[in-house]
């Protein structure tokens, strides 16, 4: 089972490592972490992707809980928020396949953001599964580089809040 | 005034009365300002008993434990001690000095990141940036660590921070941290539904842990126990909170438990966990005690409760407080043929252990069991009855743990052990700590050759601050619960379990000044012990110990 942690914690030196090596320490798993501001800029953001068993799951929910960093934990499925991820990939083109990723930026809603004569980057920010979807289209073409950031999430709007 | 001095203003406004430690440059502004207040300091002979003298005087003053220590190998040191005590779930405060903080992180001499290493055994840790913060961490470090569920906190204290100059110093009167609130008082609902199921349980029993100590909740518990006849076992934690002859009390639970306290659980149709782990030593497996029972956990960590078995009732908060709540409901119920059940068990048990012992001396007399010295089964039963009623008894690591677990008779005393961390050594220091706690107690520690020698260094202290803690070291010459391991398991394929009979005890404790006695004849048990006992002075005990006895 998969696991979105939406995390508030201190923002304080250290805080980063507290937290990721809770996971180790308790061998969790991290699928993808991704560190930020927040409004308030004594208040970072994480986003900690797991997954487990259910028992598994509810402990990491408490031991973040009980690290005295942590201000508040938000725990929800993929379904319940949205969710968003950024991907750079490089690759080498020529003039066969060209027009081909092109139209595959096109129709994935990604966009080329530099080139040269034999490579150029796209970027992407979608949901993990387009971003995958995406991904598999280049498979045919050669890939330099590819760099992603891990889920960004955030649970839908709600009225009653 | 520099950050030295506000440091020891703090702890000075904390209570501390004790501080264990060893000093070393980084350290030293500390060292030089602790002359200026009342605070008594204990010169310990290597760091890790520092933090377990701390812990020792922790478990018997309910205070939080002070140990300061230098920076690198000085803060290495002490980790075995923070970890010992964060698995028992002590109170400490520990204070390692550290090199200058424009230096951190470029490998100086003596630098170790203490914070970074420490980070698993801690319940929280502090690097001081700004000598003007100290005072504030200082009053969250008390209050974190003797707080919610009890554990070590770390001050990681450079040395420029210590020198630097602060203008204003005030103690701040309370804490304000967003992100710590723990919870103590138990959920009304949850605790309404306990006693819903306590009137429709036929078998109940109530398994008490650690967690009785640290809230200081023997006395309810107890109270609860006996206003509604229900029966109790305990962890090894949980030993003493409740009189071993006490009626309503099965023994000790768990692999090194009583048959009768582990047959009670089994059978029981209700198990109420209190302030214990569910742990591996005490309950093989978890999801055994969930079968065909209610399991009801009551802890103050909201993260025990499910994390090895899923309870029908989960209810957080702190146990002294959760059963003066359960005192003030009145309930019927009687459990009449499940305590004449488990008197069953108990006598069943109890038989056996005297058929055993029959059976041993029988063997013994017939040459077909070669065992010399002394049957440790009965000289634990016999130390702890010689001993006053309110002593605290320190047990080691190894057999000579589970001989004091299963055979310690609690009286009114207090039993107290490395149970989660399992540390060789620490009932010497740590017995040194309790003694210091309440000076008026008789203190005994009970370790085997091999703990004794881990820690044997601090014979030094206890001579030299006059602290007169009794010491029992059982001495068969091995490893024993290794050996015993590798009988069982390897078919007697011994490695690396021989002590060798040195050093001779005696001229240990000659050397060091203090009395000793040795007890090779069962016949002599009860007066050497006299002996042993009779004065508030520090003694050894050396107790000849066959190496094939098993426990």
């Amino acid at each position: 089972m998969k696991r979105i942690y939406s995390i508030l914690v201190e923002n304080r030196a250290g805080v980063l490592c507290k937290t990721a090596g809770l996971f180790w320490r308790r061998c969790f798993n991290i699928d993808s972490i991704t560190v930020g501001e927040t409004q308030d800029k004594e208040v970072s953001s994480m986003v900690i992707v797991s997954s487990g068993d259910e028992r598994t799951l509810e402990q990491i929910e408490k031991q973040l809980n009980k690290k005295l960093d942590v201000i508040k934990v938000k725990t929800f499925d993929e379904s319940e928020s949205i969710n968003r991820e950024l991907l750079l990939v490089k690759i080498k083109y020529n003039r066969g396949n060209r027009r081909d990723i092109m139209d595959n930026c096109q129709i994935m809603g990604a966009r080329i953001v530099d080139m040269s004569r034999s490579q150029m980057m796209i970027e992407m920010c979608d949901t993990p599964e387009r971003v995958a979807i995406f991904l598999d289209a280049l498979k045919s073409v050669s890939i330099v580089e590819i760099t992603r950031t891990g889920i960004l999430a955030m649970t839908k709007c709600n009225e009653t809040v | 005034m520099n950050g030295a001095d506000a440091m020891v203003k703090c702890l000075a406004a904390e209570g501390v009365e004790y501080v264990f430690g060893y000093p070393g440059v980084a350290i030293c502004p500390f060292y030089d300002s602790i002359l200026q207040t009342e605070i008594h300091t204990v010169l310990i002979r290597q760091e890790q008993c520092a933090a377990h003298a701390a812990s020792g005087y922790a478990r018997i003053s309910g205070k939080v434990g002070v140990a300061v220590v230098t920076s690198g190998p000085g803060a290495t040191n002490l980790i075995t001690g923070i970890a010992t005590a964060f698995a028992d779930s002590i109170p400490l405060v520990c204070i390692t000095g550290q090199v200058d903080s424009k230096m951190m992180g470029s490998d100086v001499f003596q630098e170790a990141d203490i914070s970074g290493a420490c980070e698993s055994f801690v319940k929280y840790s502090y690097i001081v940036r700004n000598a003007a913060d100290i005072p504030r961490i200082v009053k969250e470090a008390f209050y974190i660590a003797n707080t919610g569920r009890r554990g070590p906190v770390l001050i990681d204290l450079p040395i420029d921070v210590q020198q630097q100059t602060i203008r204003h110093f005030s103690y701040p009167e309370s804490v304000n941290l967003r992100t710590y609130k723990p919870t103590v008082t138990g959920h009304a609902v949850q605790i309404k539904k306990v006693i819903t199921q306590l009137e429709r349980a036929k078998r109940p029993i109530i398994c008490v842990g650690g967690g009785v100590h640290l809230s200081g909740a023997a006395a309810e518990v107890i109270r609860f126990i006996e206003k509604n006849d229900i029966p109790a076992v305990s962890t090894m934690m949980g030993l003493s909170a409740i009189p071993t002859e006490h009626p309503l009390f099965y023994g000790m639970v768990g692999n090194n438990g009583k048959p009768y306290g582990n047959r009670a659980m089994n059978n029981a149709d209700m198990v109420i966990m209190v302030g214990a782990r569910v742990a591996d030593r005490s309950i093989s497996q978890p999801d055994l005690i969930m079968e065909n029972k209610i399991l009801v956990h009551i802890d103050v960590d909201p993260a025990e409760i499910g994390k090895n078995a899923g309870p029908t009732i989960p209810l957080v908060g702190d146990i002294k407080h959760v059963f003066e709540e359960f005192n003030k409901i009145d309930f019927k119920a009687d459990y009449t043929d499940w305590i004449d059940q488990l008197d069953g068990y108990k006598d069943d048990a109890r038989d056996a252990k005297r058929r055993r012992m029959f059976q041993r001396e029988e063997e013994i007399l017939a040459h077909q069991k070669d065992l010399t010295g002394i049957n440790p089964v009965q000289f634990i039963r016999q130390l702890s009855l010689a001993m006053k009623e309110d002593a605290v008894y320190v047990a080691d690591v190894g057999q000579n743990q589970m001989w004091s677990c299963s055979n310690y008779v609690a009286r009114g005393g207090r039993f107290m052990t490395s149970g989660g961390m399992g540390t060789m050594g620490y009932a010497l220091p740590a017995a040194m700590g309790a003694k210091v706690a309440a000076p008026g107690r008789q203190v005994v520690g009970v370790c085997g050759d091999g703990g004794f020698q881990m820690t044997m260094q601090e014979l030094a202290t206890i001579s030299q601050y006059n602290i007169p803690v009794k010491l029992v070291i059982l001495k068969n010459t091995v490893l024993g619960l290794v050996r015993q391991y590798q009988h069982y398991n390897y078919k007697d394929r011994y490695s690396v379990i021989d002590l060798g009979s040195k050093p001779d005890l005696s001229l240990i404790a000659q050397a060091y000044g203090i009395g000793y006695l040795r007890l090779d004849n069962s016949l002599k048990t009860d007066s050497t012990l006299a002996a042993f006992l009779a004065e508030d002075k520090s003694m050894i005990l050396e107790v000849d110990v066959d190496r094939d006895e098993l426990c």
